[in-house]
């Protein structure tokens, strides 16, 4: 990613940042929950473009958001910065011990094995009356760098704590992306045993993908919690999961922003829906991923892309 | 003593209902290689539509054999109508695609159907227990056991056996075996795939509405039990081995013991216990018990 780009985005998030206070308060909880799953997303996209789709994500979004809630819980930790990063490592850590085990299955097996992963984990939150069983647990309001902003302020301070993950998470997704880690993502998929004779462990390689997605997801947990003061087991279970995985497809695994784009339109389209059809709303979700997978098979991102390509053929 | 009386019932109950759910899962699986997650609405179709058939049947006060007869009818009709228009209208659109693309069509068609089934029947339960209640019971070494549920149990195993003599000695289970081996050799010697396809599907949606319909006298028919039965099948299916029937037999008998073993002696680890005994027999057998060697492809 070129310094331009770095700084264009830099731009765009300082400017998202200042205009703050001329949003409402309900648009603002919308586009920090927008980025909390964009942020799983965008993990998401690291695994899919190596031809693996979780269908059990919600672990470790699950995992990141209950770290923040026990945290403030037991251990009385209440700055906001110190949780994010307690989830993130939380989430990486269960990764680097699932991965023991998932790191060796592909496609269909890899994905129904961390939905039953993420069942496990669903299972237990819901029968431990220590862990809030079904009710889940209230997550106390954080405090940053020292500073107690209560009400509307605590809303634009969650706001803009997202602002800042999602910027490193952009940059470094991106790099990751762009590195010789990232590139052999296509190779994976393509061929593994050729990879293999170019003497690289796919395994380990897999591995390493799955630990950063599951960071990832460990921080949008994190922030989802954050920002809704509240975790429930609902978080694990695969429905969950299924949301995650219907934004890839919705923004198609091009880039890191249309992640985020993709994750935006699913909440508006969510909240569009609660409030019109209540009853409605699967309904909505599965004929939008049918229609997208359908006529649209490489998600919005691509017909961007390829307009932009069409574009640079008709200059020349 | 008890206990484990209790236990064996309990988990040879579980795991006949398992193996009915299961198996047609696995066949989808073993021959089209399409984790079908619309399985879940098929059950759940299937436990609506024999709850109100259960419902029209008894209200006119005819005899209660009869019943038994619209729990298996329903079933049949539900599955073949469902499997046919879903098979049809949208499968046929994206078979040669990615494995996970199909599941994630499967699993919109999964969400719209769960919604339309609150459309037709509401979000109240529904409750059909007649065909349960006047089976009556029992007394095995001092426990109250169902008819209904040896009834399950006894379904289960000639199920299975009429499963494994139809893949083993038919024209059409051999068929069946040459596809799931190899599609494009068996196509090759006029083996028309595409059929097998269709009569296939049909066949596992009919066992999936059927596995919902035998449940229904037995709870409350409210929205959302697909979701768990999904979940749970791939469960037996990955113990088993994907596409194998004896695998889902010993998977679903596997997970039915652990789960009531659970239940007894230790209540809060029931999803606990079937997961996490998936997730064993994995470590050991990455692709099930039962499951073939395979190649990896160069």
């Amino acid at each position: 990613m070129s310094v331009r780009h770095t700084l264009l985005g830099a731009l765009v998030f300082a400017g998202l940042a200042a205009c703050v206070p001329l949003l409402p308060l309900w648009l603002i909880s919308l586009i920090t929950i927008a980025m909390s799953s964009g942020l799983v997303v965008s993990g998401l996209i690291i695994l899919w473009r190596a031809g693996l789709v979780p269908f059990g994500q919600a672990l470790f979004f699950a995992t990141g958001a209950y770290t923040v809630a026990l945290a403030g819980l037991w251990l009385k930790i209440s700055d906001a910065v110190v949780l994010v990063i307690l989830a993130i490592v939380a989430a990486a850590l269960v990764a680097a011990f699932a991965g023991l085990l998932l790191a060796r299955y592909r496609e269909i097996f890899f994905a129904m094995l961390s939905l039953a992963l993420s069942m496990i984990l669903y299972g237990l939150l819901v029968k431990s009356e220590a862990l809030g069983s079904t009710d889940g647990i209230n997550v106390a309001q954080a405090t940053f760098f020292g500073m107690k902003p209560r009400g509307a302020a605590y809303t634009i301070a969650v706001f803009w704590l997202s602002l800042v993950l999602v910027f490193l998470a952009w940059l470094s997704v991106t790099a990751y992306l762009g590195s010789v880690a990232g590139q052999m993502a296509g190779a994976i998929r393509d061929n593994e045993i050729r990879v293999e004779y170019l003497g690289i462990s796919v395994t380990r390689l897999i591995h390493l993908k799955l630990t950063i997605a599951a960071a990832l997801a460990g921080a949008g947990g994190a922030l989802a919690a954050l920002s809704i003061s509240h975790v429930d087991p609902q978080m694990a279970y695969w429905t969950t999961s299924g949301g995650f995985v219907f934004v890839t497809i919705l923004a198609g695994a091009v880039s890191v922003p249309a992640a985020f784009i993709g994750a935006l339109i699913f909440e508006v389209i969510r909240s569009i829906a609660v409030a019109v059809l209540p009853g409605g709303w699967q309904m909505i979700l599965g004929t939008v991923l049918l229609v997208t997978i359908l006529f649209v098979p490489n998600g919005l991102g691509s017909l961007i892309m390829r307009k932009r390509i069409a574009g640079q053929g008709g200059s020349k | 003593m008890i206990t484990a009386i209790a236990i064996v019932t309990d988990g040879l109950v579980y795991a006949a209902w398992l193996f009915v759910v299961a198996i047609g899962l696995s066949l989808i699986f073993g021959v089209m290689k399409i984790l079908n997650v619309a399985h879940g609405a098929f059950y759940a179709f299937g436990a609506y539509i024999s709850a109100t058939a259960i419902g029209l049947y008894f209200d006119r006060g005819w005899p209660a054999a009869g019943g038994y007869v619209a729990i298996g009818a329903s079933a049949i009709a539900t599955g073949l109508i469902m499997g046919y228009v879903l098979e049809r209208v949208f499968l046929r659109r994206v078979y040669g695609k990615d494995e996970v693309v199909v599941v994630l069509v499967t699993y919109a068609l999964f969400l719209i159907l769960e919604d339309v089934l609150i459309l037709i029947w509401g979000a109240e339960g529904k409750a059909a227990y007649q065909p349960y209640s006047e089976a009556g019971s029992i007394d095995i070494g001092g426990l109250a056991v169902s008819l209904y549920d040896i009834g399950l149990v006894i379904f289960a195993a000639l199920l299975a056996i009429a499963a494994i003599f139809a893949i083993k000695k038919t024209t059409f289970g051999r068929l069946l075996t040459a596809v799931i081996y190899d599609r494009e050799t068996a196509s090759a010697f006029g083996v028309d795939v595409s059929r097998v396809y269709t009569l296939t599907f049909l066949l596992g949606a009919v066992l999936g509405a059927l596995g919902g319909a035998i449940t229904a006298p037995k709870i409350s028919v409210s929205p959302g039990l697909g979701v768990e039965v999904i979940v749970l099948a791939f469960a037996v299916v990955a113990i088993g081995g994907m596409g194998s029937i004896e695998g889902a037999l010993l998977g679903a008998l596997i997970v039915g013991l652990f789960r009531a073993c659970a239940v007894h002696l230790a209540p809060n680890l029931e999803l606990f216990a079937i997961y996490a005994v998936m997730a064993l027999v994995l470590v050991f057998r990455p692709h099930g018990l039962f499951s073939p060697a395979l190649a990896r492809k160069i």
